[in-house]
Formats: structure tokens, C-alpha cells, sequence
């Protein structure tokens, strides 16, 4: 792969064509924050934690999603970029319930840890508490809505690598909410296998098992990449 | 060096941001050579002075008590400081915000069991609720937070010695996480 | 049907009609529908019918003519003398009109549009030329007025990146809002390879009072197709698809009805005009979602997903449709396009103003005297616009704003009135051009109440997908409401103004990063009625209730209450 150079934070980088900024960026050890964003998930681009000022973009470009490119001028970490970001993980926090002293995820969420790290003590706006359901009909899991960021990722998890597609979304804007089988229970689902995949990619307690307790709720990511690396694999073999 | 003049509140919350701070232990003693607990619900004091130099407050804003309390501690306090997450957040004190108030006190005195209790004597009775409860930073100037539910007593005193060493009161990263 | 047997045509309708002693055209666009315009066409049928429907009598549907607030109109031609209109025609009137011209006799000048009225004189038809003046569902009309000669010249003498380069010249920019430069888009798609190319045709307007692409689509539906057969032969495209908004039936049905005349008559489908270009369109309605006016969220919704915007790039030239290279543009931008090579590029971008050539339908509404659909060539002054054409504010009330661009725009204050209308100007206010929504407001508008009723169509709009736009969306609203309740505070107002810079510049979509700009537009121009609001709770215009208290005031408003209740001698 044709080699590139680019310059991240006035410090210039060696980089591979087809890398995304944010590849680039976390393999010199440079902290971008991201929520949607998952290594084998296909990009959302849609929690603008990540993005970066671009020289010469009007506005700051996603990292996640933007290819490095020759002689690019990247700066990840402006004042306006970690207020912007700070706002974003506050806007979150305020748009559904996520009250951490109740929650099963308490202690091992990434949204809760995310806004330690971006020096958020407080949350400048109103908190909406919308006032939505629990699905608890599944036996072995549940769906908690009032925890949900709507990353996306058990969506995409669910579709690309479980090959069940059985969450999608319904409704839009603030009143988008992950629905499973075309909006039924989730314990009526017929197409979930329940392999718990989506389980352990929500970044929050929005999915959790049932019966653990809150020091039981630790998440296990890797095998996502176990799965894809031994599919990859296997497709080699067979073309082989 | 004069002690610093140390007062605290309780709003709409369960007290354990209180415990907590009695859980700092015999660090208390230590502490009190350089701090005066002036009011609060650990001190006997009937009113708040007029010269407070920090305000720890529990607690959410809930009802006009809880407003008045904590108008009267900005007003008298140098520094004023949302201790908890129900100070912060609101907490598990905010979630009668899914309801209207009316409902609320339908569902609890008037549908429950039981006698009615006495009303409609303009928070003669009990404080009148607010429409909704609020963080303190929602309704005057909030200098530092300290989130936790509770704050660890590490948490606090990490707050304290930043006071009495006069640095601005910034926890850093893992000892602000909320919950 | 190739080109001889076309121009053929053109000439025996043209012909036809020179020899009308008279020609009744009766506007049935939707707001002349609303006021009685079908009872005006019953009434001159029968009456055509009771003479014996004689060839030289003609009586023509069309669609908009213009000044939709005093329909329903009808525009009376005779040979040899000057088009006259008149306005609010009864059926009594039309008939009076009527027997008058028959008799040769002075024709009433109850309710006559004057010749020289402004509203008319002061415009540049070029997209709205035959907007009015012909019936929709006439292919015949259409020719006539040469329709499709612009496609048989193309075909015949262009090559396609001629074509495209002829785009170019025009100095043509995107009419949906973005202005981008139509002929570098075109160019972009031509040069890419694809196994196929799509061309996409938006319909799908959506702003607040704004009804120009409605409008075209009803009235003069050909025109889109042509304009989208020569993209499709510039770029290389055999398939086009309009998506319609879905609350436009009758433009749908417009559309359909003139794709199978057009098929018909060899204008559209396999072997276009006898040549070796062959072109297909389909229709694709919208299920009404504002978002899906986004390209990329048109074009998921085309390939029946979910009605969401995606990160460009790959922007749609690149891969678009089936990830094929796509051409997409507004209906008003495949509108220009038969115009440009009518008169020719040059002519075209002689049109104009700065790098904002030819002209701009708006919908004129709000508080005008004349509500109604206007062409304007770019550079006019929005003072020209308003006064001129408009005619000032009913009652002769003074000018306070006028908002363009819709829930994506801003408003514009009377200090700025004699700005040249055009992409740039526009912007530096704080607004845009968007896609031709203009409503003018006077002094009993409140700005803060118009920035949230934009902010609540943004709340209702957003998709969701990006933080930013769903989030800041309610809170931004949830701020102008407390504004617009009289229990606001400084901490609000800055709170307010921050938001609206993050969703501006961190938003996923076009839609998002332009939500903010009804806020921040009148927060530019008109932040003493922010401040009024806020630090005097009073709502300058008299619009907002101001019923409730900020937090902080509530104790006070309680031991009010409690002294008051205790002099009636109540309680206690």
C-alpha cells in the first residue's frame, strides 16, 4: 500500500493510503474520543465525538470515516474541538435517563467513563427525562430504552455479523428508538438467536444480562474481531 | 490562619453525601485544626451565618424549601459547591420528572391508601413541589461540583485540601466519574 | 418522432392558435382552485359549448400564473392587442368577459390587472415561461412554445461534454439551496466510469411556505423532463427518477401523465427523437420525511432504506445510486436547463449578478400585499422584491424581516434591504438562498417566536441520526421556549448561542449544521428582542405570553402569594 504523510497535531506521520484518520491517529497513540465508532463495525459517523479540524474544511470532518490523505493538517484536540465534544457526551447525558447510581452498568459504561475523561462534572442542559419502556420479555437479556445512545452498534453487530438483523430503528429524531423484529417484544422475536453480541457491544446499560449483578456487568468486545479475522480466514481457504 | 468556615446543606436527596463526609473518618479530626463546620445538618446551628467561605450542598431542588435554602447559601457563601450526584444531576430525587406534580400527589395521597392529609394552606403544611426538580447549577451559580452517589470520602477530601490550599476545586478523572 | 416531424408540430399548434380570436386561460393552480377557479372553467365550457365550441374560441387549464392571493385569475389573448388579466373572476365575470370580446365590445375593467403592474413587469421568466400560459397535461402546448427543441438540439449538435461545458458557461448553480455549480456536478458525473449513471430529479421541497418546485411540477411538468433527458445525455445516464414529495399527488400524477405523452410521442424512452440516446424516467414518492430533501437521504429512500443522510463523500457523482455515479438536482435546477440552450449560455449568464447567474423562483408570502409565485433575475434588491413587486406590507405596516431559506435560512432585518439578492449575499447575512422560501414579516412578528416555530420543524424533522441534530434540536427548542414563556435567563441566552454553533458545525448533514440558522440569524439582527425577553420579560412585538418566572423568582412570586392570601384574610 502506497505510503502517505500527514501532518497530526504540527507532528508529521507516515501513514498507509486507505487508513482513516482516526486509524492513523490511535496508532501514534493519539487519543480521539469515539462512542459509535467500533473496530469491524461498518461506520455510523453519527456520535461526532471524533471529529477533527481539517486544514482547509469549513468544518471539523469525522475521523472515523475520513481517509487520510498527502499533506493533510490535522488538529484532534482544539479548544473548540474538546468543548464541542464535551457538549456532545453532555447532550447525551441530558437526552435520556442515564441516572449511573441505578444502573446495572454503573462503573463499566463507556458513556459514564467518557464524560469523566472529557472533564465533565456537570451537564449544562435540561434533562429531558422522556419516560420510556423496558423490554424485559427476553429470558436471558433485556432492553432498557432509557439507557440507549442509539450508537447503533447492536444494529449493525446484529445485521453483519450475526446475520439476524433482528434490531433496526423506528421513529426519528429524538423519538428514534431501537426496535427488534419490526417493533414487537423482543422476547417474541423470532429472528434473534440470542447470541448476546449486541449485549456486549452496548456501550451502556441500555442491554444487559439479566440476573448479574452491577460487578458481574463487565463487557467482553473481543471477539468481534476473533469472528471477523477467523471468517477472513476461512474465505481465504475456500478461494484457495 | 483563620479556619476555613465550612457549612453544609441538605435538599432533596437521601443524606449519603452526609455520610459519606462523617465516612472521612478520623480525617474529621485532622481536618477540624483548619475548618469550622458553621451550619448543616452535622452542626447545631439554627441559621446560616452571613459569612461562609465554602457550601457543600446535597441535593436537589425539589420544592420552594430546597429553593429558598439554597438562594439563602449563595447569597452568604464565597464558594458554593453541588456535592452529589443529586446536586449534579438530579439524580434518583429528578425521576418524578417522567410525572406531572399533580399526578404525583394524586397517585400517593389521594388514590393510595389511607387519609388524606391536610393541603391548600399555601406550603403551611409542607414545602410546595416545583414543577420539576433541578440541579443546583440551574438555578444559581455553581463554582465546583463533586459528583458520586455517594462521593467517595477520597472525593471530598480531595475537594477540601484544594480549598485549603487555595487551588480551584477540579477532580481529575477518575475520581469525577458520575454514580 | 425526430426533430423535422417536431418542429412541424410546433409550427401547425402555433399556427392553430394565431388564428384564435380568442384565448381564455384560466389559472388552476391549487390557490386559484381554493378560490372557485373550477366554477370559472364550468361556466366558460358551457358557454363555449352553447356557441357551438368554434375552433377559434380555446380555453386553457394552465397552471400558476402568478399572484395566487388574487385568484382566481384569468388572462384573456387576442390577436393583435395586448394580454390583459384580471383577478378574483367569478364565473359572472368570466362570462361578461367574454360576450364583451365576442361583441368586439370595451372589455370590463372591474377587478383587471393593470398592464403595466409590477408584479409582472419587474420579473425575468425563464423557468415560469410557460408556467400559466399553457395546460400541464398538453404535450401539443408544451411544443408550441418550443418545448423539447432544446433536447433535439442537443442531440443533434452537442456533443456530450459540450454539453456539460455549455452548463458550465451558463454559470448555473444549484436551485435547491446549495448552489453549487450545476455544470461542474454534471461534468463530475460524465467523467465518471460507471457500468450505469442515474439522474435524479428533487421534488421533495419541504421548507415552510415554500411551493415553487409544486408549482413548476404542476404547471409545466415537460420542462423537468427535458431538462433531466439532457443531463441524462450529458452525463450518460439511461434511467432518471423524480422523487416527489408525497404530499404533492397532483404533481405526481402531472408527471406521470406527461412521462407516458412523452414516451408516446418518441421524446422520452428507447431511441429518443430517432437518435441513438434512449432515456427512461420513473417516478419515486416521498412518505414525508423533510430529511429525505438531503441528497443522500433521497437517494437511501429511491433505493427503499431508511430516510437518512450519509457522511459525503462518496458523494452521489462518485457513487450514488447503487453506488452507480448519480447526477442529482433540484427540479428548478432540470427546470433551467431547456432555457440555457434556448437562448444559449452566454445569453443566460447575462442574467444576473456576481457568481449568481440567471434567475430564482421564490414563493412570496407572509405579510405581503402580493403572495404569489415571482422569477426574478439574481442581484434584484430585496426591497424591489417586496415593494416593487410584493407591494409592500398589507396596510402599508412597516418591514421588519424577511425570512428565506426556510428552517435552513435566516432572517434578514430592514437594514438590509437594498442587498443584491444572489448565493453569497445571502449567506454573509447569516441566511441563504435555500430553495425560494420568502416570507416577509412586519413589526407584529416576533423574532424569537419565529426562530423557535423553525427550531420545532427541525425538533420534528431531524432523522436522529447524528447527537447534535436530535439532541441539540430539542434543547435548543426547549431554550426558546423558556425565551418565549418569559422564563429565561442570561445563563439560557448563552447556553442558546452555544449550542447553535456546535449543531452548526459538527452536524452529520446539511440540514442539521443549517437548523441553527433561524436562531443565530435573528440573534444577529435582532438580539434586543432576545434581551427584551430575557432581562425585561417583555415581548416587544406583544406575540409571547410571558406567564412564567425564571426559577430563581419563584420564591419571591410564593411569599407574594402568602402575604396576599393573608391580608384577604384567607388560610390560616
Amino acid at each position: 500500500m502506497a505510503a502517505i504523510t500527514l501532518t497530526i497535531n504540527n507532528e508529521l506521520i507516515g501513514a498507509r493510503q486507505g487508513q482513516t484518520i482516526l486509524d492513523v491517529a490511535r496508532e501514534r497513540g493519539i487519543d480521539i474520543p469515539t462512542l459509535c465508532h467500533l473496530e469491524g463495525l461498518e461506520e455510523v459517523g453519527g456520535c461526532r465525538l471524533c471529529l477533527v479540524e481539517l486544514q482547509g474544511s469549513p468544518r471539523p470532518v469525522p475521523a472515523c470515516v475520513t481517509k487520510a490523505a498527502e499533506g493533510m493538517e490535522i488538529t484532534t484536540h482544539s479548544d473548540k474541538l474538546v468543548e464541542y465534544r464535551k457538549m456532545l457526551v453532555e447532550l447525551l447525558l441530558a437526552e435520556r435517563t442515564h441516572t449511573c447510581s441505578i444502573c446495572v452498568q454503573n462503573g463499566n459504561c463507556e458513556l459514564q467513563t467518557l464524560a469523566a475523561k472529557l472533564g465533565i462534572d456537570h451537564v449544562r442542559f435540561d434533562y429531558l427525562h422522556q419516560q420510556l419502556p423496558m423490554d424485559a420479555s427476553r429470558e436471558r437479556f433485556a432492553l432498557d430504552h432509557n439507557r440507549c445512545v442509539l450508537c447503533l452498534r447492536c444494529v449493525r453487530v446484529c445485521d453483519a455479523v450475526e446475520g439476524a438483523h433482528t434490531w433496526d430503528v423506528r421513529g426519528r429524531g429524538s423519538t428514534s428508538r431501537i426496535v427488534a423484529d419490526l417493533d414487537r417484544p423482543w422476547g417474541g422475536s423470532t429472528s434473534c438467536t440470542d447470541c448476546g453480541k449486541c449485549v456486549q457491544l452496548c456501550p451502556t446499560g441500555a442491554l444487559f444480562r439479566k440476573g448479574a449483578t452491577v460487578g458481574e456487568m463487565i463487557k467482553e468486545r473481543g471477539f468481534l474481531n476473533r469472528i471477523l479475522e477467523r471468517r477472513r480466514l476461512a474465505a481465504q481457504r475456500r478461494s484457495a | 490562619m483563620s479556619r476555613i468556615r465550612l457549612a453544609t446543606a441538605w435538599l432533596g436527596g437521601c443524606s449519603g453525601c452526609h455520610m459519606s463526609f462523617l465516612d472521612l473518618g478520623e480525617q474529621l479530626v485532622a481536618l477540624s485544626g483548619s475548618i469550622e463546620m458553621v451550619y448543616g445538618p452535622l452542626v447545631d446551628a439554627k441559621q446560616v451565618p452571613d459569612d461562609v467561605d465554602v457550601a457543600l450542598i446535597e441535593g436537589a431542588v425539589a420544592n420552594m424549601e430546597n429553593l429558598e435554602l439554597l438562594q439563602e447559601m449563595r447569597h452568604k457563601s464565597k464558594l458554593l459547591i453541588s456535592f452529589g450526584d443529586c446536586a449534579i444531576t438530579g439524580n434518583v430525587t429528578s425521576l418524578r420528572n417522567f410525572f406531572s406534580v399533580d399526578d404525583l400527589l394524586t397517585a400517593v395521597y389521594q388514590a393510595g391508601p389511607g387519609s388524606i392529609p391536610r393541603s391548600d394552606e399555601d406550603g403551611a403544611v409542607l414545602p410546595e413541589l416545583l414543577p420539576r426538580v433541578l440541579p443546583l447549577h440551574q438555578v444559581v451559580e455553581v463554582d465546583a461540583f463533586i459528583p458520586g452517589c455517594p462521593p467517595e470520602p477520597e472525593r471530598i477530601l480531595a475537594a477540601i485540601t484544594a480549598i485549603m490550599e487555595g487551588r480551584p476545586v477540579q477532580l481529575n478523572e477518575d475520581q469525577r466519574t458520575f454514580g | 418522432m425526430n426533430w423535422v416531424e417536431l418542429v412541424e408540430l410546433a409550427e401547425s399548434v402555433v399556427a392553430r392558435q394565431q388564428v384564435c380570436r380568442l384565448r381564455l386561460l384560466v389559472c388552476c393552480g391549487t390557490p386559484c382552485m381554493a378560490a372557485g377557479a373550477e366554477a370559472v372553467v364550468v361556466a366558460l365550457k358551457e358557454k363555449l359549448a352553447e356557441l357551438g365550441d368554434p375552433a377559434d374560441l380555446e380555453l386553457v387549464s394552465t397552471g400558476c400564473q402568478g399572484p395566487c392571493s388574487r385568484g382566481p385569475l384569468l388572462t384573456v389573448q387576442r390577436p393583435g392587442q395586448p394580454e390583459l388579466i384580471w383577478q378574483k373572476t367569478t364565473p359572472e365575470l368570466a362570462l361578461a368577459i367574454v360576450e364583451a370580446a365576442l361583441q368586439q365590445e370595451p372589455l370590463p375593467e372591474q377587478d383587471r390587472l393593470p398592464e403595466d403592474w409590477p408584479f409582472f413587469t419587474r420579473q425575468t421568466r425563464l423557468v415560469l415561461a410557460n408556467s400559466g400560459r399553457i395546460d400541464p397535461e398538453s404535450l401539443e402546448q408544451y411544443i408550441g412554445l418550443g418545448g423539447y427543441d432544446s433536447l433535439a438540439q442537443v442531440l443533434i449538435d452537442m456533443a456530450p461534454d459540450e454539453v456539460c461545458s455549455g452548463v458550465v458557461r451558463s454559470g448555473l448553480r444549484g436551485r435547491g439551496g446549495g448552489g453549487y455549480p450545476t455544470g461542474l456536478k454534471w461534468q463530475l458525473v460524465h467523467k465518471e466510469n460507471g457500468p450505469r449513471k442515474f439522474v435524479v430529479a428533487n421534488g421533495d421541497e419541504g421548507d415552510p411556505g415554500a411551493y415553487m418546485d409544486r408549482s413548476l411540477m404542476e404547471s409545466d411538468p415537460h420542462r423537468i423532463l427535458e431538462g433531466m433527458a439532457i443531463a441524462g445525455y450529458a452525463v450518460g445516464a439511461e434511467q432518471g427518477y423524480i422523487y416527489v414529495r408525497g404530499e404533492y399527488p397532483l404533481a405526481a400524477q402531472r408527471l406521470r401523465n406527461a412521462i407516458k405523452d412523452a414516451e408516446k410521442a418518441g421524446l422520452l424512452g428507447s431511441r429518443v427523437l430517432d437518435s441513438s440516446f434512449s432515456f427512461r424516467i420513473d417516478i419515486r414518492i416521498g412518505a414525508g420525511a423533510f430529511v429525505c430533501g438531503e441528497e443522500t437521504a433521497l437517494l437511501a429512500s429511491i433505493m427503499g432504506k431508511r430516510g437518512q443522510p450519509r457522511i459525503r463523500p462518496p458523494y452521489p457523482a462518485e457513487a450514488g445510486l447503487w453506488d452507480c455515479p448519480t447526477l442529482i438536482n433540484n427540479v428548478e435546477t432540470f427546470g433551467n436547463i431547456p432555457s440555457i440552450f434556448k437562448i444559449g449560455p452566454e445569453a443566460f449568464s447575462a442574467i444576473g449578478h456576481g457568481k449568481s447567474r440567471g434567475t430564482k423562483v421564490f414563493a412570496l408570502c407572509g405579510e405581503v400585499v402580493n403572495n404569489g409565485l415571482i422569477e426574478v433575475p439574481m442581484g434584484i434588491s430585496l426591497r424591489e422584491i417586496v415593494f416593487d413587486i410584493g407591494g409592500g406590507l398589507a396596510n402599508g405596516a412597516a418591514f421588519k424581516a424577511a425570512q428565506t431559506g426556510g428552517p435552513s435560512g435566516g432572517c434578514i432585518s430592514a437594514g438590509q434591504l437594498d442587498t443584491p439578492v444572489d448565493y453569497e449575499n445571502l449567506q454573509a447575512l447569516g441566511s441563504i438562498m435555500g430553495s425560494g422560501g420568502l416570507i416577509v414579516m412586519g413589526q407584529q412578528s416576533c423574532m424569537v417566536d419565529v426562530a423557535r416555530f423553525f427550531m420545532e420543524f427541525c425538533l420534528d424533522e431531524s432523522c436522529g441520526k447524528c447527537v447534535p441534530c436530535r439532541t441539540g434540536t430539542v434543547e435548543i427548542y426547549r431554550l426558546l421556549s423558556r425565551i418565549c414563556n418569559g422564563s429565561a435567563t442570561n445563563r439560557d441566552l448563552q447556553h442558546l448561542e452555544q449550542l447553535c454553533r456546535m449543531m452548526k458545525d459538527t452536524s452529520l448533514c446539511g440540514l442539521g449544521a443549517a437548523a441553527p440558522n433561524p436562531v443565530l440569524s435573528t440573534l444577529r439582527w435582532f438580539r434586543h428582542e432576545y434581551e427584551a425577553h430575557v432581562e425585561e420579560r417583555r415581548c416587544p412585538a406583544g406575540v409571547c405570553s410571558m406567564h412564567e418566572l425564571p426559577v430563581h423568582l419563584l420564591g419571591e412570586q410564593l411569599l407574594q402569594r402568602i402575604a396576599a392570601s393573608r391580608s384577604d384574610g384567607e388560610g390560616f
